[in-house]
């Protein structure tokens, strides 16, 4: 009776443990299942490296929304990594345990704030001083990209000083003992010794940056088109699905579906990248 | 005799220096301009039972956000737990079930929220025939948070010291008395943990519902309606563009529950930590 029930039990927890490659295998089937036909309907080429988005002339190219969703993410990694790193190096290498109990609670808040929230705060705060600043809306792919630089804040700064800590100590003390003073000892021996967590946070905030859909969608002005500058108003692929989903019918919807197809692709290929980088530095 | 820095240090520890000053001044003007702008729209009739739209309240959307909250944790917490449990208590490390549910996990979180959305339009609205239902959302949040709740179990159950099992084989006890008896009240403050940071993504989620429960600013009559959370409502305010005021009323409450939420859990982490 017992072993019964223990059997039973360990079996419970296995179909549970089993549930999320279920959950994988559905997902990707739906996605893909209602995406790659109307990839092929379309063409592959046309839709991939088509530069026309124009549903009502049944036109599906989808080539500025992956260069604007490529140029937006580009675009936050060279804000938010820098300032990210650097923070990270800061919390890890000089800042006062007293301090420390100060900033790491606010990361943790910048990290649960809602996507919605920020998009709000970028339409408020930072769309008005663009239009300050150069002119036209405000919104675009400037602004969009330090919103998302924001956004990625707390990831990579997260992953980072985990990953700087994790360095041991001896480097850090053969550094001070062949005369380097504490500074360099940390920039040129800690932190390149923590490099391969490092370009993990780096592919996490891509991740993160590129799946981004509802900040950017109230700042990134939408229009599908090739972006000319960097103030030129951009449409992501996220921004794509989620305008036209609410209204599109056969094609057109199949078309969205497709997209995140693409979507779906490049976030797979970056899970990968991370995973990989992730193995490597546990090794 | 004082040591004169190198000029390289200088500009280290001042780059260090600026970047964080950044951070924080980016967190406090968020922080700051969402509560000096919101608080003054907190009016009564945003939080009257009945949404209309004079007075456009978000009293159904907050109600519905507790409900969706309640019913995704109902199908994922249990789920996770119990998969934390196999890959944890019994699983041989290394085999290929494991790897393979270590990857999916992986996969799952990473997938960005419209994904997820996308998918719960597919599979719940179309193929299903649920039309736009708070079900169907709440079933596509469950699989959105169930790579959070496995890996803060799986990581509370491996904290449990093996003396813990040993003792309780020791006196006895079956696996399954021992898991429940001894492990799982020992890692409680973990998973709790877990769940908390669910709760924290399920309130502020909106891409993935937008089409799955859809933006019906009401509370449901049953599980299969369409109903708003609170982050939706926000986003139907924001781009109606006629409710500004009602739209940094609606950060505020956001941003409030965040920060209980944030505290909540980091309490119980802290808790997690001294006891062991």
């Amino acid at each position: 009776m017992t072993r019964a029930r223990e059997k039973g039990m360990q079996i419970l927890f296995m179909v549970a443990a089993s549930i999320s490659i279920l959950a994988v295998a559905v997902i990707c089937v739906f996605i893909f299942g209602n995406g790659v036909p109307a990839i092929k309907e379309i063409g592959f080429a046309d839709f991939i490296l088509g530069r026309v988005w124009s549903p009502n002339q049944n036109i599906y190219g989808i080539f500025p929304m992956i260069v604007g969703s490529i140029y937006v993410t580009a675009g936050a990694i060279l804000i938010g990594v820098p300032i990210g790193l650097l923070t990270a190096i800061f919390l890890a290498g000089f800042c006062p345990a007293k301090l420390y109990k100060l900033l790491k609670p606010e990361i943790e808040l910048l990290a649960g704030i809602p996507s919605i929230v920020y998009g709000f705060f970028g339409l408020m705060v930072i769309v008005p001083i663009m239009q300050d600043v150069f002119g036209g809306s405000g919104k675009g792919m400037l602004t969009a990209s330090i919103l998302l630089g924001i956004m990625i804040l707390p990831t990579i700064i997260t992953v980072c000083e985990t990953n700087i800590r994790s360095v041991p100590e001896s480097y850090y003390e053969g550094a001070l003992a062949l005369g380097d003073t504490h500074e360099r000892s940390v920039m040129r021996v800690v932190v390149p010794a923590a490099r391969s967590g490092i370009l993990a946070g780096v592919i996490l905030g891509i991740g993160r940056a590129i799946g981004e859909t509802m900040a950017v969608i109230m700042i990134a002005g939408n229009q599908p088109v090739m972006p000319e500058s960097i103030t030129d108003g951009v449409r992501t692929m996220t921004a794509n699905i989620v305008l036209e989903m609410g209204y599109a019918t056969d094609l057109h919807r199949d078309a969205l579906i497709a997209t995140g197809v693409v979507l779906f692709v490049f976030i797979l290929i970056i899970n990968m990248c991370f995973s990989q980088v992730k193995k490597k530095g546990d090794c | 005799m004082k040591k004169i820095k190198s000029p390289i240090s200088v500009i280290i520890k001042i780059m260090v220096f600026l970047a964080t000053l950044i951070t924080v001044g980016v967190i406090v003007t968020l922080v700051v301009y969402i509560l000096a702008k919101g608080i003054p729209n907190l009016k009564p009739e945003l939080f009257e039972w009945e949404y209309t739209t004079e007075n456009a309240s978000m009293m159904p959307s907050i109600i519905n956000t507790l409900i969706m909250t309640a019913l995704a944790l109902v199908m994922a917490v249990p789920v996770g737990v119990f998969s934390a449990i196999y890959m944890v208590e019994y699983a041989k490390r290394g085999s290929k079930l494991v790897k393979l549910v270590s990857l999916t996990t992986e996969t799952l979180s990473g997938i960005p929220s419209i994904i997820y959305g996308l998918f719960g339009y597919l599979f719940f609205v179309i193929a299903l025939g649920w039309k736009l239902s708070f079900m169907g959302g709440a079933i596509t949040l469950a699989i959105m948070v169930l790579p959070t709740i496995m890996r803060t179990t799986e990581e509370a159950l491996k904290a449990v010291p093996d003396s813990f099992r040993e003792g309780s084989f020791g006196l006895g006890a079956g696996k399954l008395r021992t898991i429940f008896r001894i492990v799982l009240p020992s890692a409680v403050p973990g998973i709790l943990s877990g769940v908390i940071l669910s709760v924290g993504r399920i309130a502020g989620e909106t891409a993935a519902l937008l089409y799955t429960a859809g933006t019906q600013a009401k509370v449901p009559e049953s599980l299969f309606d369409s109903g708003s959370t609170l982050s939706v409502h926000m986003y139907k305010l924001m781009s109606e563009g006629l409710y500004t005021q009602q739209a940094y009323a609606t950060a505020v409450v956001l941003l409030v529950m965040v920060v209980l939420i944030n505290v909540l859990s980091s309490k119980l982490a802290k808790k997690l930590q001294k006891e062991y």
